[in-house]
């Protein structure tokens, strides 16, 4: 099959922001609010690594690669991921004085699995077999996700006066940056025109309309414009955070490529 | 090989099979787990396909490497392939009766036979049997499992989660 440079795109996409994501993640692990959330958070974590995986081998059968390499070697130029998914869970590192922030890992986590969920939606119709197949499969997996992050979401934000504090913050802090998840790029109409996936537009609205649902049930004031004022990770464009995420996640692959790790 | 032959070597691989298990739950096989979708023969090679359960399984590099050194073994065979193909999808109704019972015995509550992806199930006890059960946590040890605690016979037990496809609006 001849590169098809949109659907290339399209594949770098999907997978480097299940990739990031579930990378931040990961370094919640130990740090999570209790036991039970550290059990539920690292299974999630682990799907979407799976997911990541099973695009990089799409990927590398559209002749882009090596899945490993692809994941582990790129420089953060080439990453497609939104910047929202990069950045640092907050202050320290998992190893010294993490002070993260919960409330944002949730709303982080929440919006962009109900962009994911109408992602598959659309993906499970792709003109492109690989994907729509993956997508079947991936769904399956979302459906928990998607009832965890909710939960959450919902809980905390109809909580104590604290909670709610500290979520309207973190909501505030997605929104302006999940312009950039809702994006696809510079190739976004050919990748429509193609059918490989829905209109950057339907999803968008999608998102929103479902957003505001979910607003005016827990009686929360809806946030106004969506931002993306940091740069559009599907151009290449990122910040520092991500140079450390891939650092970091890459320090042990890197000292010898040629092994099984 | 005579088609014949080749029918029965495919049947011994079948056979042979049924004593790789799955690392996390040993008790059962994985063709009692619905996970094997196709053997093939072709000359002195074995094909085996296998549907993983969950995508990020880290069992799987596991299962491939115990089909390979099971199957290597049949008279008849001298090379093994194992392929994950991603259709059909692996869902929980694959898993046999056999299956649900191992389950049960490892204290796993197997899937619900009919479940509409979303809707809540009925888990009833692997120990006793009593569906006054409360789910403690979605997620559990594996992906594919989740946690609950037993109200009747005061036991924690985990059950399979049910893998259904999703239907589009």
């Amino acid at each position: 099959m001849a590169q098809d440079k949109a659907l290339v795109e399209l594949l770098y996409t999907l997978a480097d922001d299940d990739f990031i994501l579930a990378y931040r993640g990961s370094e919640w692990l130990g740090l999570a609010p209790h036991i039970e959330e550290d059990v539920a958070y690292s299974s999630i974590n682990q799907d979407m690594m799976g997911h990541a995986a099973k695009y990089y081998h799409l990927l590398e059968e559209l002749g882009e690669g090596d899945a490993d390499e692809l994941s582990h070697l790129r420089s953060p130029e080439k990453f497609r991921n939104a910047v929202l998914l990069e950045e640092k869970n907050g202050e320290g590192t998992y190893l010294e004085q993490p002070q993260y922030d919960w409330a944002f890992a949730v709303v982080r986590n929440y919006f962009y699995s109900i962009h994911k969920k109408f992602r598959m939606d659309s993906l499970r119709q792709s003109s492109y077999e690989p994907l729509s197949d993956t997508a079947k499969k991936v769904s399956i997996e979302l459906q928990y996700h998607l009832m965890h992050w909710e939960t959450w979401f919902k809980q905390l934000m109809t909580s104590t006066d604290e909670a709610k504090r500290r979520m309207t913050a973190a909501v505030e802090r997605c929104w302006n940056e999940m312009g950039g998840v809702l994006s696809l790029g510079p190739m976004a109409e050919e990748m429509a025109e193609k059918g490989y996936i829905a209109s950057e537009e339907t999803m968008r609205t999608k998102w929103l309309d479902h957003m505001k649902k979910t607003f005016e049930q827990i009686g929360a004031d809806f946030p106004g414009e969506l931002g993306m004022t940091k740069g559009n990770g599907r151009q290449g464009e990122h910040t520092e955070d991500l140079t450390q995420a891939l650092e970091t996640l890459s320090e042990v692959y890197e000292t010898n490529p040629k092994v099984a790790w | 090989m005579t088609g014949i032959e080749s029918k029965q070597v495919v049947e011994t691989v079948y056979q042979v099979l049924q004593s790789v298990t799955d690392p996390e739950i040993d008790s059962v096989s994985i063709r009692d787990l619905g996970m094997v979708e196709k053997v093939d023969v072709d000359g002195s090679k074995a094909i085996v396909s296998v549907l993983p359960t969950f995508t990020g399984c880290p069992a799987l590099d596991i299962i491939q490497r115990d089909i390979v050194n099971a199957v290597i073994e049949v008279d008849g065979i001298e090379e093994v392939e194992v392929i994950f193909p991603s259709k059909p999808i692996w869902t929980t109704d694959r898993i046999t009766d056999q299956g649900k019972e191992q389950l049960k015995q490892f204290g796993i509550s197997p899937p619900p036979a009919n479940h509409t992806p979303g809707e809540p199930w009925e888990i009833p006890c692997p120990y006793c049997g009593s569906v006054y059960t409360t789910m403690e946590n979605l997620f559990g040890p594996t992906a594919c499992r989740c946690i609950l605690y037993c109200r009747s016979c005061k036991n924690p037990f985990e059950a399979m989660k049910p893998v259904a496809n999703i239907g589009d609006e």
